[in-house]
């Protein structure tokens, strides 16, 4: 039972993670209907951006400032820098794209991936990075009931995930940048018609949806402590069919979604074999997609003819 | 459909209205292409009227003249890369580029090819005397197998569409890789793969050369082509365009829609597959990370290059992209001639009247003359780095780009403003980006002869990443590909 426990909450936190960067998938998918190959990658750029941020405060061993402080400057760095790349990547890749045939923002997208991971990989080269969390973070400052460990880190990633998606479904269903976005994703035209900005609710939304994955980047560094320019590639296929499990285009979905394949995923690896971890989960999601495409949260779309 | 037969007079006398089968509206369009004014034209024209395997005979003729060219093995490898890519994009055009279908497992096809013909061309199964067929045998079974493969995978195709296709495609490729990866060591080797694989042997002699392979693909790529042809003319071609352009509308008109789209993956992967049992008898090693999601994108990347949805731009887009990024692992100084030709390309082809092209470079080769003189008179460790490619082009802009002596941290910061520099170049119009291009020309020079030489393997990635966003931005018809007509 402890192990089960223990287990669910390896799947849980792991699962925010996905959930995180599904939200984005989710969100830019709703309202381009644009698979982002890149947004993978983006994750991978917000772990970086984190690990910078404790390099410049004097590394985990000797910080210079409180670690409150620290984690908060990390989150802010790694979502605002991220975010804001992801806007560019928008204007510079896909607007000149928006009215072209589905297959040309496809492809673009996994050229925009490309191009990320291999300057990272110039930039920082192939070797693996660590956040060394337990420097800061001790792992005996969690919960620990006789062979049950849960680090403060996990809470903490899996509380701030929480306290993220509900925001964010907040923003959605009762902001004016939330209605409009909604109205976007709908009919673009329409709502252009009618007088939302659509440009601005797409550079939003890309906003949105890339700076909850850089947060999740720099999460996935606190948590499993290694990073390298490599990690976002499979992550992002991983989020992806998260959103396409829950449904694509719905939040809750897309928070489902990624709960269920990271705990899946723990559960897989605990119980079965850590070896086919990947194919089999790899193999439920080919067969979810084939029996339900619309995913569980979702609608099927409706084919206009 | 069923009803449908030309007669060979109407062939000969060339029909004036449109041909049997081709769509009235579409073969008005098509007749309606421009030719070049002039004597261009008038060869185009000319070229128009020759048979295609005229073309066809005559392009592998050339080919077959390369070996005579060079000795250097290396070389031959480079050649025998390219038709490798070629074969792979002109399958991954059957289903793409004519059935419109996105298949973004296709290099599992290719490793299902290689690692077949390793299973039964080596001492893997069932050792220690391992399972030898013979080539004739063997490549025939493989590439029936994968297109039962591909059949397999391209059953979703029976709900899904667009995007969700592309990405159980996706994971299809994916899979392929955990499965070779982790399954079965014993028998697939995991990440070791399987080593010293029997070579092709054909007409009673064993191929052991780069040279002897280097004529073995071309036989065959102008085979596949001689048949993707056919193919692509005959009415499954017809049908495959019709699914593209509009499923239902094809479906109300009776084509089996289900059953066409099943084929092109069929076809595709058994076309894959046979470049793959190439590629295991010349490589005599296959393992998983040859055919992970990188070398998908260089397929993608040949194909859209040359154009979807055209066989000689397949082919075409194959060789050109091949040729080029294996140039640049090659030496520092012919990946200088690979990059400092693409840009001056681009320049050419973009920018007009020759006065504005003129002003630009003259302004670019004055503004490395200034920078590099006040930098050097600022701190002459600055510069003291030095271009790091070799040859004439180094000599020629020693003292015109600004290398520090240790380029690691500057050379990163001087990416990353690159990077920013070409974003800002694209969002401002008329007279800004002229201004703004001088400075992005002399810094990539200057990142290009301080980072991304010393760095062969991940520039040659990242000019693919760039090949991929451009294409689509500036011509995603590709070089050869005509524009789609749109359906309004």
């Amino acid at each position: 039972m402890r192990f089960f426990i223990q287990e669910l909450v390896n799947g849980l936190t792991q699962g925010s993670l996905y959930a995180l960067i599904a939200l984005g998938y989710s969100m830019v998918y709703g309202i381009l209907k644009l698979l982002n190959f890149a947004h993978g990658d983006l994750y991978m750029v917000g772990a970086f951006v984190g690990y910078f941020v404790i390099q410049w405060f004097g590394g985990s061993t000797a910080l210079t400032i409180p670690v409150p402080l620290l984690l908060l400057f990390m989150f802010l760095l790694a979502g605002g820098g991220v975010g804001m790349l992801g806007v560019a990547i928008e204007r510079f890749a896909y607007r000149p794209l928006r009215d072209a045939p589905r297959i040309a923002p496809l492809i673009t997208a996994l050229g925009v991936s490309f191009l990320l991971e291999n300057s990272m990989l110039l930039l920082f080269g192939a070797s693996f990075r660590d956040y060394n969390t337990s420097a800061f973070i001790p792992f005996s400052s969690g919960i620990h009931i006789g062979v049950l460990n849960i680090s403060l880190t996990r809470i903490l990633v899996i509380v701030l995930s929480l306290v993220l998606m509900i925001g964010l479904r907040l923003l959605v269903d009762r902001t004016k940048l939330g209605r409009q976005m909604r109205a976007v994703a709908e009919d673009r035209e329409a709502a252009e018609m009618l007088g939302v900005n659509v440009d601005y609710t797409i550079s939003m939304t890309f906003f949105l949806g890339s700076a909850l994955a850089g947060i999740a980047g720099v999460m996935a560094g606190l948590v499993f402590n290694q990073i390298y320019t490599l990690m976002g590639f499979v992550a992002g296929l991983k989020a992806f069919t998260a959103a396409v499990v829950g449904g694509i285009g719905s939040i809750a979905g897309a928070m489902l979604g990624g709960l269920l394949i990271g705990i899946a995923e723990a559960m897989i690896s605990g119980y079965i074999s850590s070896t086919y971890t990947n194919l089999i989960v790899f193999g439920i999601l080919i067969v979810v997609m084939i029996l339900r495409p619309q995913g569980l949260l979702g609608r099927a779309p409706l084919q206009k003819v | 459909m069923s009803t449908e037969q030309t007669p060979p007079a109407a062939e000969a006398e060339a029909p004036q209205g449109p041909g049997v089968g081709v769509d009235e509206w579409v073969a008005r369009s098509s007749g309606r292409r421009e030719y070049a004014p002039g004597r261009l034209g008038e060869a185009q024209r000319l070229l128009e009227r020759v048979p295609w395997w005229v073309i066809l005979l005559a392009a592998g003729l050339a080919g077959a003249c390369v070996p005579f060219l060079t000795t250097n093995d290396f070389q031959l490898q480079i050649g025998i890369n390219a038709m490798l890519l070629a074969i792979l994009a002109v399958g991954l055009n059957i289903s793409v580029g004519w059935a419109g279908l996105l298949d973004l497992g296709y290099v599992a096809f290719y490793g299902f090819g290689a690692y077949g013909y390793a299973l039964v061309s080596s001492n893997q199964l069932n050792p220690p005397a391992g399972v030898h067929w013979s080539t004739y045998i063997s490549v025939p079974v493989v590439m029936i197998a994968a297109g039962f493969l591909g059949v397999a995978v391209g059953w979703p195709s029976r709900r899904l569409v667009g995007d969700y296709l592309a990405i159980v495609t996706l994971f299809f490729g994916e899979a392929f890789v955990e499965f070779t990866n982790n399954v079965a060591p014993s028998k697939l080797g995991g990440p070791n793969g399987i080593v010293s694989i029997d070579p092709y042997k054909v007409f009673g002699t064993t191929i052991l050369t780069n040279k002897g392979y280097f004529y073995v693909l071309l036989v065959l790529l102008v085979l596949t082509v001689g048949v993707l042809h056919l193919l692509d003319t005959s009415r499954t071609g017809r049908a495959w365009r019709a699914v593209r352009e509009d499923t239902l509308a094809s479906s109300l008109m009776t084509i089996p829609v289900f059953r066409v789209k099943l084929m092109a993956f069929a076809f595709g992967a058994a076309v894959a597959a046979m470049a793959g049992t190439v590629f295991a008898a010349q490589q005599i090693n296959v393992f998983p990370t040859d055919f992970a999601t990188p070398f998908l994108i260089l397929i993608y990347a040949g194909l859209i290059l040359g154009g979807a949805g055209s066989l000689a731009g397949a082919v075409l887009g194959g060789l050109i992209l091949s040729v080029t990024l294996d140039g640049i692992l090659r030496s520092p100084t012919e990946a200088g001639y690979i990059f400092y030709g693409l840009i001056l390309a681009t320049l050419v082809v973009k920018i007009r009247p020759w006065a504005r092209l003129g002003a630009i470079l003259g302004a670019t080769v004055l503004f490395g003359i200034v920078v590099h003189t006040i930098v050097k008179a600022i701190s002459p460790s600055a510069v003291a780095g030095g271009p790091q490619s070799s040859g004439w082009i180094s000599d020629l802009v020693h003292n015109w780009v600004v290398v520090p002596s240790n380029p690691t941290r500057a050379g990163n910061i001087a990416y990353v403003v690159l990077l920013v520099l070409v974003i800002a170049l694209v969002q401002v119009k008329g007279r800004w980006r002229d201004i703004l291009m001088v400075p992005t020309l002399y810094l990539a020079a200057c990142v290009w002869e301080g980072v991304l030489v010393a760095q062969p393997s991940i520039t040659r990635q990242i000019l693919l990443g760039v090949i991929l966003i451009v294409m689509m931005n500036a011509r995603p018809n590709g070089l050869l590909g005509r524009r789609r007509v749109e359906v309004v």
